[in-house]
């Protein structure tokens, strides 16, 4: 233990402790810019390069970086001088002369960290003026906005890009005061090997990165003739009460069924009936594989950026991951099939949209082989993500947290605890494992619970005995986890036979389009638990048992997997993709 | 390939053959102890160690090095197995100090990377000299290869390191040239590589250019520059002695410190304490250029006066002209006035005690004509194109302080101005993410603080005392214009009146001052004030 | 064989990388090797390199955008030079410079249009006894005034 002063309080530390984790104990603020420490996700960008936090060592008055610097002992300083003060005055100040005013109508006013230090700070005034970053936004993508001019290189992006996820997409370029971040030859985002998984949406301190907002269009369907269906996916519920200042963590689904229904939606229907439908398509070609020698591992298909990673990065295996839809296209492809047939609709008068954590779903919208040919329309016809959901309920001036609670509608409303742990890291897995075991044995599953499958570590093993059969399971969040987990299998150093893999850490409860956590993980673990408390409190846990998944499926599809209609509707393909950005 | 008794025997041959060789050259002599020396004034009012063969020897004849006893210091420690903490305890004894900037002890560098035990440690040789107007390691690399080639090689059995790099400037073609000749030479005579003179010490270096960014200079910078990335410093949380290149224990010094070392070994560790002062040991190279009679590099011994520097040595001023002012440190350094000259010598302490620095070595000598705030202003230009953005103070601050010079020097400036530019330095100084950032302002700071007076001028009378900042120039005809119309006419503004024959006049309100009447007048009647 | 793409022929730099030890951290050194090769570093020719040693392209035009040295659009045949270094700018390479750019009737970092000449600025070359310096390829001119400029150019251009 070392023993250090700040601000007068002696405190002991552990060794490789910051001066920043230090005076959080002492529950002394030091403001920080760059600096972002997700531990328990591995996520550590420690660029030490805004320079604000620095503060002032009382032996020789000089000034060093909080975040960064590791305490010694005998260390005191001091984060309240008058020198410290103006330091950061001007050091906010100068990011501020290279930044746009346009905080009004800036899509991360109110969530920004820039805009909030600058806040807390009392900058009233700049006394710096001069050139300013004049870039083109790049709002080409279906799923990211990058306004290079709003950056303060902070490279929160770059690390999330290149260390954690391993895409490889963003780089510093140019040099000195013209640096930006950009892409391989300044290509725009969708030109690139992109898999907007929109973790640099997430760790973005400015409106430098953003969401490509889709409000409008919901707005424009929900004024339009046409029937307008919602679906929510399964970890929206447990975030989008932060964005009204609830507790991270509360379960809101009540609320949010009746603000989406005041808002105007036709029908408002849950993404986790689709998720026990993708439980029983994804379990019965695993079982399909696992007897009839095919492919292994399976791979879970769910996730859209991690699928765009498979195609461009391992474009030899791109015949492994399961060929299902992820559950919000299976709901759309059903929404304007089954539904529509329920309520005597033509699917080309339904507007499907999707509530969803993430912003990968908003290009994988626009893929083509995601759509009914027959119909003439896409699956899912408009994204949004929790954040823009808020702002939708902010702005039809909804009390969201005295809503009262309401169900979901008929046909498409009811899911199990299966499809709740989707939200989190390991949930496909768990939920697929519950119903294959029943499938392949033809006995229920007493202990649903599968827990070396849950929490946030980088890869999780499991092996799970099914009739005297030992299944290899396998669970990765973070892309750069997968490509670990992916280039073991290929070299043949690891055998599975199920692999779940999800592009966010921690999975979809992190997912991109998810209320800003501004580098606290606790948020995070609230909203696993949450996830898990739904899945504990429903009466059904196997998506097989779910009594509206049994009907369409005696009604209108058939047998799973095999079946044509199931196939059609509920199964895709993939195709690899270029692995290197060229010129 | 040589062992230590054939290389001391070669050693012996090839000092005769070179005595033959030189004996025709007017401007070489031989010492008692029958080392070489240039001839003339101004080398021998110098003390060459480091550039001790510079301009005597052919640097592509390793025999021509070998005969001026280079590789014998390393011969010598292998012959007598002298353990590395006494060759590390020698140079910390030496007080060797690094001669790129920062001055800190070689020799504690050394032994911390010893202290480290590691399967692979580094020796790197920061040969990326890129302060403007400096260019003493070029002239090392260009004509004594050998002798930082031998320094690496010390080091590396020093602190047990097998693998060397040359981080070299790729604008400096002929060292690079020379590099490449005299490893590949010195490989094929068994100086380096495996079994190094048939002992088991193995020592192997490779060359790597740099391109373009001043800032690898700085050390982390340079480090992932020879990783293969952009040349940004790193946050640093271990020293490089410690963490290095490859996250290994590595050595990083500069050219002309790693030539020193071969003249410790050989000649031991008093010796090097006799010379210079006791905290600045041994001597400096300076590359003295501007406005002197005889630009030059000179080496002197530490603690020398500045004035023996410019007047003894480099001849004085140019043109009879007057003393202003000299940088020293490049762009990282600060400017003395004339005042000062007597006084300061050239050692760390003294240097830092009157707001400039040591640096790598280089002194530009200005006159009367220079500008103050230009040259602050040029200085500031130069490190904002260098700065590599990573640290908001280096890449937002730097940048508003060249502006804030820019409106100064184009008659834009206000009082107000010059607080601004106090403050963000102090700034700039103390948060500054590298030693780049941390040095950038200090042309700003030490001009304000001896040339405060010049700024005041440019801002509230909108004139250039030195003539140089053109927006602040006025042009003036004088009497003896004779009419001719040839300025009136070319003007692009039209701001020329005047009658055929008669005196012109220059509506100074309208002048963009472009210079062209002054250029096309054919009686030089047109002046600038 | 033939390796060639978008107009790039691929077959000395696909030499120049099977003779590296295909790690990123001789990305340096392949891009000098590169730009010897074609006079400058095309795009295509970044992406090649960074499929070749596995690494993202971005990583590539991000090391290239970095460092001056490094071009990614076609330099003259003849590369002047002139040195701003602190000698050479109190010595009056700015003049220099000018009457350059006049001559030649391009500004720096410019390439004239016959892809003859192209005008850099360059940090100091280490010559400053003799500055104001300027460098035609590796030949180096001192003490330049700008009168000189149109005879030493005429040498190049009637070359």
């Amino acid at each position: 233990m070392i023993s250090i002063t700040i601000n007068n309080k002696p405190i002991m530390v552990e060794e490789g402790t910051t001066i920043l984790e230090a005076a959080k104990k002492l529950n002394i603020l030091i403001p920080t810019l760059c600096h972002l420490n997700l531990h328990d996700i591995n996520v550590n960008s420690e660029t030490a390069s805004c320079r604000v936090c620095m503060v002032e060592n009382t032996k020789n008055g000089k000034l060093i970086p909080a975040c960064a610097t590791r305490v010694w002992e005998g260390l005191d300083v001091r984060t309240d001088t008058l020198k410290v003060i103006r330091t950061r005055r001007i050091m906010i100040e100068l990011l501020l002369s290279d930044h746009p005013k346009d905080c009004l109508v800036c899509a991360k006013s109110g969530h920004c960290e820039l805009q909030n230090l600058a806040n807390e700070n009392n900058i009233r005034s700049v006394r710096f003026n001069g050139k300013q970053h004049n870039c083109k936004i790049d709002d080409t993508s279906l799923s990211l906005v990058r306004d290079m001019n709003k950056c303060i290189l902070c490279k929160r992006c770059e690390t999330m890009c290149n260390d954690i996820q391993t895409v490889g997409v963003l780089t510093d370029v140019g040099r000195g005061f013209d640096t930006v971040v950009g892409t391989a030859f300044d290509h725009p985002m969708h030109e690139t090997v992109c898999t907007f998984c929109g973790q640099c949406v997430s760790v973005c301190p400015t409106g430098a990165l953003t969401e490509v907002d889709n409000t409008s269009q919901v707005w424009n369907a929900l004024d339009s003739e046409k029937t307008v269906i919602v679906q929510v996916a399964p970890a929206v519920r447990v975030a989008l009460g932060e964005e009204f200042g609830m507790e991270a963590g509360s379960i809101i689904t009540g609320k949010m069924v009746s603000a989406l229904k005041a808002l105007g939606f036709d029908y408002v229907f849950d993404t986790n009936f689709a998720a026990d439908v993708t439980v029983m398509e994804e379990a019965s070609e695993f079982i399909d594989r696992f007897k009839n020698g095919g492919t292994l591992p399976i791979l879970t298909s769910c996730c859209p950026s991690w699928i765009k990673f498979v195609e461009h990065n391992f474009g030899d295996l791109v015949d492994i991951p399961s060929s299902c839809k992820s559950p919000h296209e299976m709901f759309g492809a059903l929404a304007k099939t089954y539904f529509a047939e329920k309520i005597g609709k033509n699917p080309k008068d339904i507007i499907v949209v999707s509530v969803m954590p993430c912003v990968a779903k908003k290009y994988e919208s626009a893929r083509p082989e995601l759509s009914n040919q027959q119909i003439g329309t896409s699956d899912v016809d408009i994204v949004i993500s929790t954040r823009e959901l808020a702002r939708m309920i902010s702005e039809a001036t909804l009390d969201f947290t005295s809503l009262p609670d309401s169900e979901f509608d008929r046909f498409m409303g009811q899911s199990t605890g299966a499809a709740a742990i989707f939200g989190a890291t390991g949930g496909v897995a768990e939920a697929s494992l519950r119903t294959a075991y029943d499938l392949i044995t033809g006995e229920s599953l007493q202990d649903v619970n599968f827990t070396p499958l849950r929490g946030f570590e980088n890869i999780k093993e499991a092996t799970v005995n099914i009739n005297g059969t030992n299944i290899n399971i396998a669970v990765a969040s973070g892309l750069g986890n997968a490509r670990k987990l992916l280039e073991m299998v290929r070299n043949g150093e690891k055998e599975y036979h199920l692999i779940e893999i999800m592009a966010c850490p921690g999975g979809c409860i992190d997912g991109g389009g998810q209320p800003y956590i501004r580098g606290d993980i606790d948020i995070l673990n609230k909203r696993m638990n949450a996830i898990y408390q739904i899945d504990s409190d429903k009466k059904i846990r196997k998506a097989h048992e779910n009594p509206e998944l049994q009907q369409l499926y005696k009604e209108f599809l058939g047998e799973p997997y095999y079946g044509q209609k199931a196939h059609d509707l509920l199964h895709t393909h993939f195709h690899a993709r270029k692995k290197y950005d060229e010129a | 390939m040589l062992n230590i008794k054939s290389l001391k025997e070669l050693q012996k041959t090839t000092y005769n053959d070179l005595v033959k060789t030189l004996s025709d050259n007017s401007n070489i002599g031989i010492k008692e102890d029958g080392s070489f020396y240039l001839k003339g004034d101004y080398y021998e009012k110098q003390t060459r160690i480091a550039l001790r063969n510079c301009g005597i020897i052919r640097p592509h004849f390793i025999e021509d090095s070998i005969a001026t006893k280079a590789y014998i210091a390393l011969a010598n420690l292998l012959e007598n197995n002298i353990p590395p903490t006494k060759v590390v305890d020698d140079i910390i004894e030496s007080g060797l100090r690094g001669r790129g900037g920062a001055g800190f002890s070689t020799g504690k560098k050394w032994a911390e990377a010893l202290k480290h035990d590691d399967t692979q440690k580094y020796v790197v040789c920061n040969a990326d000299e890129g302060d403007p107007g400096a260019f003493m390691d070029r002239s090392i690399l260009e004509q004594d290869p050998h002798s930082v080639l031998e320094g690496m090689a010390i080091c590396g059995y020093a602190i047990g390191a097998t693998k060397g790099y040359i981080y070299v400037r790729a604008e400096y073609p002929i060292a690079v040239q020379n590099l490449e000749i005299a490893i590949k030479q010195a490989k094929e005579k068994g100086l380096l590589g495996e079994n190094i003179l048939g002992t088991d010490f193995t020592f192997d270096i490779e060359l790597r250019l740099g391109a373009g960014a001043f800032v690898c200079g700085e050390a982390t910078a340079l480090i992932e520059s020879i990783e293969g990335h952009r040349g940004m410093p790193r946050n640093k949380i271990y020293r490089t002695a410690h963490k290095g290149l490859f996250q290994k224990p590595t050595v990083l010094n500069n050219v002309e410190t790693l030539a020193n070392v071969h003249m410790i070994m050989l000649n031991g560790v008093d010796w090097f304490k006799s010379i210079g002062t006791e905290k600045s040991t041994g001597t400096k190279v300076f590359s003295v250029v501007g406005k002197v009679r005889e630009a030059g590099l000179v080496e002197v011994p530490m603690g020398t006066p500045l004035s023996y520097i410019i007047y003894d040595i480099s001849g004085g001023i140019k043109d009879d002209k007057a003393l202003k002012a000299v940088q020293t440190g490049g762009p990282s350094g600060g400017c003395i006035p004339a005042n000062l000259m007597d006084t300061t010598t050239v050692d760390f302490e003294s240097l830092e005690r009157i707001g400039s620095i040591m640096g790598s070595g280089g002194m530009v000598v200005m006159d009367e004509d220079d500008c103050m705030v230009d040259i602050a202003r040029f200085f500031m230009d130069f490190t904002v194109e260098e700065s590599c953005g990573k640290c908001t103070p280096c890449r937002i601050g730097n940048q508003r302080i060249l502006e804030i010079l820019n409106r100064i020097t184009k008659g834009d400036g206000t009082m107000e101005d010059i607080r601004t530019l106090k403050d963000l330095s102090n700034v700039i100084i103390e948060t500054s993410l590298c030693g780049l950032g941390k040095a950038a302002p200090n042309p700003v700071v030490s001009t304000l603080h001896y040339f405060e007076n010049e700024y005041i001028e440019h801002i509230q009378n909108k004139r250039c005392p030195a003539g140089v900042c053109k927006n602040l120039l006025t042009y003036v005809v004088m009497d003896n214009c004779i009419g001719c119309g040839i300025c009136k006419l070319n003007c692009p503004v039209n701001c020329i009146d005047g009658e055929r024959k008669e005196k012109h006049f220059i509506h100074i309100d309208k002048c963009i001052k472009c210079g062209t009447c002054f250029d096309k007048c054919p009686k030089n009647a047109i002046t600038m004030k | 064989m033939c390796n060639i793409k978008g107009g790039i022929d691929f077959s000395g730099l696909q030499q120049i990388i099977d003779k590296s030890d295909k790690k990123e951290s001789s990305l340096i050194m392949i891009l000098h090797e590169t730009q010897n090769l074609y006079g400058y570093i095309p795009r295509e020719a970044q992406g090649y390199i960074a499929q070749q040693l596995s690494i993202p392209a971005s990583k590539v035009y991000g090391v290239v955008s970095f460092y001056s040295y490094f071009v990614d659009k076609p330099k003259g045949k003849y590369q002047v030079s002139v040195c701003m270094g602190t000698a050479c700018y109190v010595k009056g390479a700015e003049d220099v410079l000018k009457r350059l750019e006049e001559e030649l009737g391009i500004a720096f970092g410019e390439t004239t249009e016959d892809l003859k000449f192209s005008i850099a600025q360059t940090r100091c070359l280490g010559d400053c006894s003799k500055a104001p310096v300027i460098m035609i390829n590796d030949e180096t001119y001192g003490m330049v005034t700008p009168d000189e400029v149109p005879l030493i150019l005429n040498k190049y251009k009637e070359a």
